[in-house]
């Protein structure tokens, strides 16, 4: 990136086209100036802005993977091409990753001799004064009877005041500032690498994970008790923070009225933690934007839910299950389904399939559904199914769905058995099978546990290219020069001259420089401005 | 309840200032149509100060402020119908500055109404963002930069912001009400006001590189409608819309990064690739390339100005596509 984003007129030649026959090390050199030079990073830079559309058009596995499943079904043609092309996680691809690898290498290969070159240039002195100053782009020039050096001298210390860093000859004073145009330039760039370690760092030690907790029950932080859980490649279980949380109370709060009825307004959970075993349990306010920090580790309050409480009985009559049973929120009104199964139960198993509606409302077309998401008018949905449910199999399942390969559904005058309950009422199962009763229901939270070792360095870097890229962008790097020869006759001429050397910059901005320091040297004229290249 | 008059002035406030950025937009039109040809084309076109006078700033001539006796014209002799061209320029700006006020109103008023920063949906954003262009023009104009008589791209500032408002009280508009629990953070007003500036400049710069694209190809051509005299050069449009980008690009930065350290504080990762996210990513790169192609030779002029549009169009699609079309965790858009 020999010219990123800076003001240097550009020196090199483009690199010359591959010799006809070349050595290996020729070619290796050659590829190399290819590699570095600021097109083929504009190209890969221009590549990478690519790269990332599709992520955003086709559903991503690492955001959502039920939507991929989805997409998966309703596209089979596609599918395959897809997957070939990495195109369900598009940000892990290897042609993806390809891309900035490459634009980071190129980064280097031209950010590092280029510190070079700036740290030399640094320590070097100002260039000498042109000898013909009136065709630099701001120019003007005037008698005197003040002596030479003492109109150098009064230039030194006007330079040196503007921040200058100034070269004193015989006859001239040669001035340039704004190198921190450059060195910005470079931390910004070597930041955007160390933003590149963060994020490396984080995805290989660090980790994620949700789990579900029911009001009054808690988790600790063990592989086990999570729902979900992705790490990075080097990441150790025995690094997981050993501490445990429980919800005590979560409390919602819902837009009532309005264009907005049922907008979710407040979420807060009182949970107790402890951040170790044996440490004593306190309290915290758990809030959407408001995690819990637990040495490093954060919990996350994500999202919510209801467990409907259920108790049944088999037709021996005894009690085979009795809790609450989380079920999904399916739309913004918290329409929730679930299932409950009860492997205990004699003489066969059950299962019952059902929805959680928080404010129930008959619809013409839908039939059952919840009208508001606050629990306003809690009534479950259930029907009831009886056979062997699989979980013998050894073959795992989703808690959330009844695999129903095996299973009957309980019928009742040759119709599916279904019953909308209240809390407190009880569905009995036809021919003495046993009954299901709603008990009531119980909130959940949906919590997220995340450790990312890197994001310290992360935010670090981006801090720093951000500033860098203010100081490349708006510093201004500029040469003066002020030239005092004597003339005979006792008199002195004095030229002030000076030039820009950033990208953009108007002229106005030197030709003002230059008449300042003019009158700072004592003399009130008009700068000419060479306004070349221009209009 | 007093919100919701609250919330009903402000609508009043901004169905007023549509009308009247509509009474701007027809004079810097009509002071475009009259303006007399300018001899020639790297001439600044006329006083600045008098401009200002009308937005409140006292008239000071460029020269006598600068101190820098410059030997360009400041003032040209108006013709008599540059004379009434300049007028139709100055109630113009002054209408801008009226409507703005207006608009400012209608802003701080929904923002009271509801009790929290005016941008919680995208309603909001809309005309909070529409704001920002004005008030990016208005500053432009306070400069009062006799090289770059900025008064003469109103029409095409005043445009968009227009279309703006239109879109946002036609299709996007919502009652004044509470944030979600997601958006309720000091990082809204941080990363939400970063990208609301960002995209004011952007909006302005985005103006100035397509009048860039065509004085460049009226120059080559050596010739085009009279109006077109009256923009800057080309060299001074393409100069002006990069200071622009370069003012942006850092902003646009800002908001991203604090955007990412709002995720993290949110949902526990700085980066998921959400499309907002990417796309907002997107978007910076372009303007990444656009900034390098500037000091590339075989990419500065023409070809830069195509990356700048086509980072703006990446910017409108996320404003648009993204918050409308693609779900994703930043589906705060409320538009039903």
């Amino acid at each position: 990136m020999t010219d990123a984003m800076t003001t240097a007129p550009r020196t090199e030649p483009e690199p010359p086209g591959p010799p006809t026959a070349m050595r290996p090390v020729e070619l290796m050199r050659w590829g190399w100036r290819q590699l570095t030079s600021m097109r083929t990073a504009l190209a890969l830079l221009f590549l990478l802005a690519l790269g990332a559309v599709p992520g955003s058009l086709v559903p991503q596995t690492g955001v959502d993977p039920v939507q991929v499943a989805q997409f998966k079904a309703d596209h089979p043609a596609l599918t395959p091409i897809y997957e070939r092309l990495s195109l369900f996680s598009v940000y892990s691809a290897p042609w993806f990753a390809a891309i900035y690898l490459l634009l980071f290498v190129s980064l280097a290969g031209c950010v590092l001799p280029r510190s070079r070159q700036h740290w030399s240039q640094m320590r070097a002195r100002p260039p000498r004064a042109p000898r013909n100053l009136t065709r630099l782009p701001a120019h003007t020039e005037w008698d005197t009877e003040t002596p030479a050096d003492v109109v150098l001298d009064a230039a030194e210390q006007e330079l040196r005041r503007r921040r200058y860093r100034v070269d004193r000859t015989d006859d001239a004073v040669s001035a340039e500032r704004g190198f921190l145009r450059e060195t910005g330039n470079l931390v910004f760039h070597v930041s955007l690498i160390g933003l590149l370690v963060g994020v490396a760092v984080g995805n290989l030690l660090g980790y994620k994970g949700s789990v579900l907790v029911v009001e009054g029950d808690g988790f600790s932080n063990t592989l086990s008790r999570y729902d979900s859980f992705s790490h990075g490649a080097s990441f150790d279980e025995a690094g997981l923070t050993p501490f445990t949380v429980s919800l005590d109370r979560l409390r919602v709060r819902y837009q009532v009225e309005g264009d907005q009825r049922g907008a979710p307004r407040d979420f807060r959970a009182t949970v107790s933690y402890t951040s170790e075993p044996g440490a004593p349990p306190r309290e915290f306010d758990l809030r959407v934007n408001h995690p819990l920090v637990i040495e490093g580790t954060k919990v996350f309050l994500i999202g919510n839910g209801y467990a409907p409480v259920f108790t049944v009985r088999d037709s021996t009559g005894d009690e085979v299950f009795s809790g609450p049973v989380p079920f999904l929120p399916r739309d913004g009104n918290n329409t929730s389904d679930g299932v409950i199964k009860v492997p205990g139960a004699r003489p066969q198993q059950l299962g019952f399939e059902g929805m959680f509606l928080p404010t129930a409302v008959i619809d013409k077309d839908l039939g059952p559904i919840s009208d508001y998401p606050d629990a306003v008018i809690p009534r479950a949905v259930l029907n009831a199914w009886a056979g062997d449910l699989g979980d013998a199999s050894g073959v795992p399942q989703s808690v959330y769905k009844l695999e129903k390969k095996n299973m009957k559904q309980i019928k009742e005058n040759g119709k599916p058995l279904a019953k909308i309950l209240a809390p407190g009422q009880e569905m009995a199962l036809p021919g003495g099978q046993g009954s299901v009763r709603f008990d009531g229901v119980r909130r959940y939270a949906t919590l997220q546990v995340a450790h990312d070792p890197g994001k310290g360095l992360a935010l670090l870097a981006s801090g720093l290219a951000l500033a860098g890229l203010m100081l490349s962008l708006f510093v201004k790097r500029r040469r003066v020069w002020v030239r005092a020869t004597p003339v005979p006759g006792r008199r002195t001429l004095v030229e002030v001259a000076g030039l820009a050397r950033t990208e953009g910059e108007d002229r106005d901005g030197l030709t003002d420089e230059v008449a300042q320091v003019t009158s700072a040297l004592g003399h009130e004229g008009a700068v000419r401005s060479r306004r070349d290249e221009e209009d | 309840m007093a919100s919701d008059s609250l919330a009903q002035i402000s609508n009043n406030l901004l169905y007023s200032s549509m009308a009247v950025y509509a009474g701007a937009m027809y004079c810097y039109a009509a002071e475009l149509a009259f303006a007399p040809r300018r001899r020639r084309a790297d001439e600044p076109p006329v006083v600045t100060d008098r401009t200002l006078a009308t937005v409140g700033a006292t008239a000071t001539s460029y020269d006598a402020e600068r101190g820098t006796g410059r030997d360009e014209p400041t003032a040209t002799t108006a013709a008599p119908t540059g004379d009434r061209s300049d007028r139709l320029g100055r109630i113009a700006v002054a209408l801008t500055a009226l409507a703005f006020l207006l608009h400012l109103g209608a802003v701080v008023l929904r923002g009271a109404s509801a009790g929290r920063a005016p941008w919680g949906n995208m309603f909001e954003f809309s005309t909070t963002g529409a704001l920002a262009v004005t008030a990016v023009f208005l500053a432009l104009l306070a400069k009062r930069d006799v090289r770059y008589p900025v008064r003469y791209i109103g029409v095409f500032v005043i445009l968009p912001v227009l279309l703006t408002l239109g879109l946002a009280v036609a299709v996007l508009y919502t009652e004044s009400e509470q944030l979600v629990p997601a958006l309720k953070s000091v990082w809204l007003v941080i990363h939400v006001s970063a990208a609301i500036i960002a995209s004011g400049v952007f909006t302005i710069a985005f103006t100035q590189t397509v009048l860039y694209l065509v004085q460049d190809r009226m120059e080559k051509r050596g010739g085009g409608p009279a109006f077109m005299t009256r923009f800057p050069s080309a060299a001074a449009l393409d100069r002006a819309a990069y200071r622009m980008h370069a003012f942006a690009f850092p902003i646009w930065t800002f908001a991203v990064i604090a955007g990412a350290i709002w995720a993290e504080n949110a949902w526990g990762r700085y980066w998921g690739w959400d499309p907002k996210e990417t796309w907002a990513f997107i978007t910076w790169v372009v303007y990444a390339c656009y900034l390098h192609a500037r000091a590339t030779a075989g990419w500065r002029g023409r070809k830069a100005a195509y990356l700048a549009l086509l980072g703006y169009g990446t910017f409108l699609f996320n404003y648009l596509v993204v918050n409308i079309f693609l779900a994703g965790l930043h589906s705060y858009a409320g538009v039903g």
